[in-house]
């Protein structure tokens, strides 16, 4: 398949890029993974787009929408070939990254019961398929995405037992041009606000989900009160029964295609590894363009600006909002992950889901001598599994006390050999 | 006669344009995977696509993403 322009995401950056590219005239591809378009933010249950997203979508009428797909390798160009597991490659002038993000969880004893899932996981069973999580939730972490996510929880019916937020966002005092510039945020927060009032939902500032208790699934959690730096102060622990744990400490930018292209990255403030593009969304890689929160979490308004910025592909238009960018750089200053979260661990539990590796074994690795995620990959498996470091990377740096590098995969996805030598065979996974 | 999904030989109810993770939890079922080294059990964790804990095998596929795969009626799901 031949076009001009091809999108990688059907978020609202991936969307709102769309729209722009074929206001130019330009032929369009966008690839999901997911089954519908929308990416996270608009999430929706079948057949029912909310408004917004349907008017994204009928702004980018024209476009060929390739849904659930697996993206596993991009060759540059141009023109550059995008290669797709169950499919036939797409060869393009243009690629536009907007892969979007999945939550960061920083790890704690039992963290890998069923019952434990992202805040992100427990809002998309929510809103992609009408189901609860489970009937008592607690919803801890950092970062104002807590706040939406219990709410919409406690609105679906859920007893939502608490938020327990690690920071304190009394700290925003410290923006007040930053807030008064952005006023529809405060009112967004406001909204969630009020609606968890209602549901008699309690928020405890500075509160950190220390432990997850049971045998089969979580019967129960440990909270504690955390300093500054997110240590647990002895004495404060509470347990409190709940069968559900949903956790979320911001987000983690998914740039694995573009570092494989060869992009520039750099660390964003909050820590994480996003890609470097200029006013005009270009990456370091010509024709490769970036958009969304692969440049930095800034949440759905940035992300569509972004987005219609990248469909020019190179052309003029107006360019990004500095007011948007202000307010993520004070959620970073707001919602930081402090390293006292070590605190909380004890020597078995696990940094790395996939693989099993306890943070024992990644401490005896650094006594041994590993001084990157690298060498302790090596030593204990830690990041070799299923989800490519995805989960325990940013952990496993911190466990080491080393910064998070980028990583390096040739793959994006887990594929099959098979896959790889007959790519148009038999249909495998999500292409049923 | 409402639909289903078959689940390590269990008949389970099912509603179309949910995906095989959401099925399973709304009939109770939390865990359908044991881990390799420790057995421990595992089901949903990040929900969308990201950390492959959610693996089952559907109508015969193995390792597919049960948050990412939409169920249909008369889908035969086995734990991994």
């Amino acid at each position: 398949m031949r076009c001009d322009v091809a999108i990688l995401g059907a978020g609202p950056a991936g969307l709102a890029a769309a729209g722009a590219a074929v206001a130019a005239g330009k032929s369009v591809i966008v690839l999901d993974l997911g089954t519908r378009p929308g990416g996270q933010y608009f999430r929706h249950p079948n057949g029912k787009p909310t408004k917004e997203l349907a008017g994204l979508l009928s702004a980018c009428r024209g476009t060929r929408m390739l849904l659930g797909r697996k993206v596993f390798l991009v060759e540059q160009g141009p023109p550059s070939t995008i290669h797709v597991v169950d499919g036939e490659p797409v060869v393009t002038d243009s690629v536009i990254i907007a892969t979007g993000a999945h939550d960061r969880v920083v790890p704690f004893p039992g963290w890998d019961l069923p019952g434990v899932l992202t805040a992100g996981g427990a809002q998309a069973l929510w809103k992609g398929s009408r189901v609860l999580p489970g009937k008592r939730i607690v919803v801890g972490g950092t970062g104002p995405f807590l706040l939406p996510v219990a709410a919409g929880l406690a609105s679906a019916g859920a007893d939502v037992v608490g938020v327990f937020e690690a920071n304190d966002p009394r700290r925003f005092a410290r923006f007040p041009m930053t807030l008064a510039r952005n006023p529809g945020k405060l009112l967004e927060a406001a909204g969630y606000l009020g609606t968890l009032a209602r549901h008699r939902v309690p928020i405890r500032n500075r509160r950190a989900v220390v432990a997850a208790h049971g045998e089969g699934g979580v019967t129960a959690v440990t909270v504690a009160r955390v300093d500054a730096d997110w240590r647990p102060v002895p004495g404060t622990e509470r347990l409190i029964d709940c069968d559900t744990v949903a956790i979320g400490c911001g987000f983690v930018p998914q740039i694995d295609i573009a570092l494989a292209l060869g992009c520039a990255s750099e660390v964003a403030a909050d820590g994480t590894v996003v890609l470097t593009v200029d006013g005009k969304q270009r990456t370091s890689v010509p024709g490769v363009y970036a958009a969304g929160e692969v440049t930095g979490i800034g949440g759905v308004r940035m992300s569509l600006a972004e987005g219609a910025i990248a469909g020019r592909v190179g052309a003029p238009g107006p360019g990004r909002s500095a007011r948007q960018a202000e307010f993520a750089r004070a959620l970073a200053a707001v919602y930081p992950v402090r390293e006292g979260w070590l605190d909380w661990l004890a020597g078995d539990t696990l940094l790395c889901r996939c693989e099993e590796v306890d943070y024992d074994a990644v401490r005896a690795a650094a006594g041994l001598g590993a001084r990157d995620a690298r060498a302790v990959k090596l030593l204990t498996r830690a990041g070799m599994g299923w989800c490519q470091g995805r989960m325990c990377a940013g952990a496993v740096a911190c466990a080491i006390n080393v910064p998070v590098e980028p990583a390096r995969r040739i793959l994006a996805q887990p594929i099959r050999l098979g896959d790889l030598a007959e790519p148009l065979a038999e249909p495998t996974e999500e292409s049923r | 006669m409402s639909d289903h999904i078959t689940f390590d030989g269990r008949q389970l109810p099912m509603t179309p344009g949910r995906t095989v993770a959401a099925v399973l939890l709304a009939a109770g079922v939390r865990s359908w995977r044991t881990t390799r080294v420790h057995g421990r059990p595992r089901g949903l964790f990040c929900g969308i696509g990201a950390c492959f804990d959610c693996l089952v095998t559907v109508n015969g596929t193995p390792s597919v993403r049960a948050c990412l795969v939409e169920a249909k009626p008369g889908d035969v799901i086995d734990a991994v």
